[in-house]
């Protein structure tokens, strides 16, 4: 195993707009096991932010505690990062919009950090419709306590030790479709090609994108009675749509047949192509998201693919009326009401 | 029978129920005595409940400006629950006034013989002269204060001019408040031998001063110190100091041009999530702050651990009520001493800073914007509930407009290329303050990942002892330097050469002078000195060496604050004695007074060797 990452690169490796290598967005080697999912997801983030020229330090990487949570220290080297407490990752990601709100916000969490101590938080970070991208790498297990199970672990299903798991799992993109995220979609980190257009979507995507990564974990949860195994993932998933990302200054010359593919266009002038799959459905429509990620959870299949977009709804920032120039910027002559607002205040308490 | 003479000096209790209206008629009351320039210290004591409960409300009116609560009970009480109706006779000092209402005869056994009954039949005018029922609850308030304007020798032209005030925009109200008012006064006057033996007289002693409270206060010192963060969870008695932020934002921070707002504000789901906003906006460079009491601290310690560690710039005002645990909601302590200077597991320690006044709470939480930027960690603003919701006299709010925001060492872009290297934790000016960038600064330099795990100079992660220890190093001697850039405690020197010394802090300052006096007239001239700040200032320690014995007066019952003073100034307990007063009540100076005198007469000072 290697413990010191190269620096070379061949010289001819593909730029971007900006003249950046996809190289110049990786992070530092990563320590998590070989074969993890979740190295793989912040490949696909590495590809995604590559492609659509974002530049690295407009990008500010937020996470919580657990192997999910390390992740951010191997991607995006150029961008400030931000390790926080166990479950509590959205209230910062809050407050740093709050203050800068021209910056990409991207959220890295676990099935742990998100569905069980940071329920709390993650459902309220939906409510109030932060824009960011916030990605669950969802394992089923807690990965860096060895081997306990997630609460989005399947009822039924068995941990590598043989236990039974006994609780009701928690549909993390049924929860996010609820309390108002304006872009939900399911993924599985070793379908790069979904993946990567769905991140793209999601980073310009104004308003909550959320997206749940089947990510399997190689050394605790992927053995044969388990739901979230590298084989059982692959054999189970059901693609609702294939997402094709179409940037804003590319000529759209494809042509599909009508109701073979749906148009969405994001606030940056970008496209969500979607050609349907066998059991499609309208992907504006929240009610059949809900109901078409239930009926293939009951026919033991995983809905994967862009699961609801809608980007004419608003943000935080929109609802708070937040002025556009970042708030970390204003100064004393801004913010300072000086003391000749004070004679008035002064007078109302005499 | 004995009766109480006094003009300017008294205290007067008006019992009522809460969900009545007779708060904004009680701080009419209190408000007209300020503007007759007479010092008054009004304090609300009310139940955790929204409507139906007792509530009592005690205005004290002193001339001499001791705005301490005083001990014992009031010289006047306004009866107008007959729930607590009681308790409320018993509480009148003897020679006092008890003003009821008399539509309903009172229980014969409740009458005292040492004291004036003043029946007044308030309901069955209110039943005569209104017809709806929600003005003939209102304007009982309205109407005993207009009897006591008249039982008092209050200026009534100053009650009309409150009225006036109070209803600006609405100018319907004003005749009926009126009216009410002059239906008090008149009965009062036709009925009662006015003016009382206690009465009011106009004064001088008010001079530009103004009638606020510390979180109002500590909401403007937010806008004037340049909070554009801020989150919250609702939470008594600390509600109000965001919600005050919010309003005067709302009138001072919009954006002329586009209407927007300046600011940003955020209900959180929790205290974790409060703190949690204003750590994220902390980190990217906006000042950010949260307000919270008790529980919200319990709440928010894990967070404040990451802060201390990760170095995060944050204020959190701290409205201390009666605890542990849900405690007394609505009573105040300075309880929460240990807890905030400690917050965190591991080794943390917290910096604090006290201010003892409304006008302190504006220019404390202005200068703890500087503060938290300039040290590069979480500041906590310690108030209490009794500074926090009642209204103080105060010196009027100022700021002066030459003076910039202290953002600390931040490098921007272009010092970026100036720098030869670059380490988030590199104690490049050996003051432990290292030097930070915000996200988003420059595209190459300057990048780093904050984290809550052990990290080196360079902010890479690390699990090496020696790495480690330097880093815990570095933070001890940051917060050595925290000790030089806070404010200096505050010397009250009776005489020198006295061999008492008495350590005070918060709203105890309060009862201050009156101890000082009372102290005097035993023959004890005492030094003092208020605290304003953790880490201890050299002062602190140069103050108590200088003394044999030292008095640490804090309301709270275990002492914490003689506990982090020996703690971490390595003093002889034997040589701190505590003053602690923890019922709920604000601490009296009668209390000090007696709890010192009482230790003198045991344990002179003489006898105590030097520590």
């Amino acid at each position: 195993m290697s413990y010191l990452k190269s620096k070379f690169h061949h010289p001819k490796l593909a730029k971007n707009d900006l003249g950046l290598t996809y190289r110049d967005y990786e992070g530092a080697l990563s320590t998590l096991c070989a074969g993890c999912g979740h190295d793989a997801v912040g490949a696909a983030l590495v590809q995604a932010c590559f492609e659509l020229s974002l530049e690295p330090h407009k990008v500010a990487k937020l996470s919580g505690i657990g192997c999910s949570s390390k992740a951010p220290t191997y991607f995006l080297g150029k961008s400030h990062g931000f390790n926080t407490v166990h479950g509590r990752m959205p209230s910062v990601a809050t407050g740093a919009s709050m203050a800068n709100r021209s910056l990409k916000y991207v959220g890295m969490s676990g099935d742990g950090d998100t569905a069980s101590i940071g329920m709390g938080q993650f459902a309220h970070v939906v409510r109030r419709r932060l824009d960011m991208t916030y990605i669950v790498a969802n394992n089923g297990v807690y990965g860096l306590t060895k081997g306990q199970t997630a609460a989005t672990a399947d009822k039924g299903s068995h941990t590598k030790k043989g236990e039974e798991i006994l609780w009701s799992a928690i549909d993390l993109p049924t929860m996010a479709l609820q309390l108002g995220a304006t872009f939900v979609a399911r993924s599985f980190s070793g379908d790069k090609d979904q993946l990567v257009p769905l991140l793209k979507a999601a980073l310009c995507h104004e308003g909550f994108a959320f997206i749940d990564v089947l990510s399997p974990c190689v050394t605790f949860n992927n053995h044969a009675t388990s739901t979230r195994s590298y084989d059982y993932v692959r054999e189970h998933v059901e693609a609702g749509n294939i997402a094709d990302f179409v940037p804003s200054r590319e000529e759209i010359t494809t042509k599909y047949a009508e109701g073979e593919s749906k148009d969405i266009c994001l606030h940056d002038g970008s496209l969500i192509r979607l050609h349907k799959g066998k059991d499609g459905y309208d992907p504006t429509d929240r009610f059949a998201a809900i109901n078409a990620i239930e009926q293939h959870r009951i026919k033991g299949e995983i809905l994967t693919g862009l699961l609801y977009c809608d980007p004419t709804l608003r943000d935080m920032h929109d609802f708070l009326g937040t002025t556009e120039t970042p708030l970390n910027t204003l100064d004393e002559k801004t913010l300072c009401p000086g003391n000749h607002a004070l004679a008035g205040i002064n007078n109302s308490f005499r | 029978m004995k009766t109480i003479n006094s003009v300017n000096e008294f205290v007067i209790r008006f019992a009522n129920t809460n969900g009545t209206g007779s708060a904004s008629a009680n701080n009419m009351f209190a408000k007209a005595i300020f503007r007759m320039g007479v010092p008054v210290s009004p304090r609300n004591v009310f139940p955790s409940n929204i409507q139906g409960m007792p509530t009592w409300y005690d205005v004290r009116v002193s001339e001499k400006g001791y705005l301490g609560r005083r001990a014992g009970g009031a010289d006047i009480v306004v009866a107008m629950n007959a729930q607590s109706m009681v308790d409320d006779v018993q509480s009148v000092e003897a020679g006092g006034y008890f003003l009821y209402d008399s539509t309903k005869e009172i229980d014969p056994q409740l009458m005292r013989k040492d004291i004036t009954f003043l029946g007044m039949p308030i309901s069955a005018i209110c039943l005569r002269e209104y017809n709806d029922p929600r003005q003939r609850q209102l304007f009982k308030n309205v109407i005993y204060v207009g009897a006591l304007a008249a039982l008092l020798d209050m200026d009534f032209d100053v009650l009309k001019g409150l009225i006036a005030d109070q209803f600006k925009g609405k100018e319907k109200l004003i005749s009926p408040n009126v009216h009410a008012l002059e239906l008090g006064y008149q009965y009062a006057k036709t009925n009662f031998n006015c003016p009382l033996s206690i009465r009011v007289q106009k004064s001088d002693k008010v001079g530009n001063r103004i009638l606020i409270d510390g979180n109002t206060a500590a909401g403007l010192g937010a806008v004037y110190g340049g909070a554009t963060v801020a989150g919250w969870y609702p939470i008594t008695p600390s509600t109000s100091v965001v919600e005050n932020y919010e309003k005067y934002c709302n009138r001072l921070r919009i954006d002329p041009a586009s209407g927007k707002k300046n600011f940003a504000v955020m209900q959180a789901e929790d205290e974790l999530a409060a703190i949690g906003i204003a750590i994220g906006g902390g980190w990217n460079g906006a000042r950010s702050f949260t307000a919270t009491s008790g529980p919200g601290i319990s709440l928010m310690t894990e967070f404040l651990g990451l802060a201390y560690f990760a170095e995060i710039p944050v204020v959190l005002i701290d409205v201390q009520r009666a605890g542990p645990s849900t405690g007394m909601p609505t009573r105040t302590q300075q309880s929460d001493i240990l807890a905030c200077a400690y917050a965190s597991h591991g080794d943390t320690k917290q910096v604090l800073i006290f201010p003892s006044t409304p006008t302190e709470c504006f220019h404390m939480t202005a200068d703890a914007f500087d503060y938290a930027e300039r040290i590069q960690t979480p500041i906590m603003v310690m108030t209490d509930l009794d500074l926090g919701m009642n209204d103080h006299m105060s010196d009027e709010l100022s700021w002066d407009d030459s003076r910039t925001y202290d953002r600390g060492k931040v490098l921007n872009a272009q010092q970026l290329e100036e720098v030869e290297e670059f380490g988030r934790y590199l104690d490049v000016d050996g003051d432990g303050i290292c030097y930070r960038t915000y996200p988003g600064t420059h595209p190459e330099k300057g990048i780093y990942f904050t984290r809550g795990t052990s990290r080196n100079e360079y902010a890479a992660y690390t699990e090496r002892g020696e790495d480690y220890v330097r880093n815990m190093e570095r933070l001890n001697k940051k917060f050595r330097t925290a000790a030089e850039i806070l404010p200096q405690p505050e010397m009250h020197s009776q005489n020198k050469g006295s061999k008492i010394g008495v350590v005070y802090f918060g709203t105890t300052n309060a009862a201050m002078d009156e101890t000082f006096d009372l102290l005097r007239a035993q023959g004890q001239n005492v030094d003092g000195m208020r605290l304003k700040a953790f880490p201890f200032a050299k002062a602190v320690e140069d103050f108590i060496e200088q003394h044999d014995q030292v008095f640490v007066v804090e309301q709270n019952r275990d002492a914490q604050m003689r506990t982090l003073l020996m703690n971490e100034l390595d003093i002889d307990p034997a040589k701190l004695i505590k003053v602690c007063n923890y019922d709920g009540l604000p601490i009296t100076a009668d209390f000090i007074s007696t709890t010192i005198l009482d230790h003198i007469a045991v344990a002179p000072a003489s006898k105590v060797a030097r520590g």
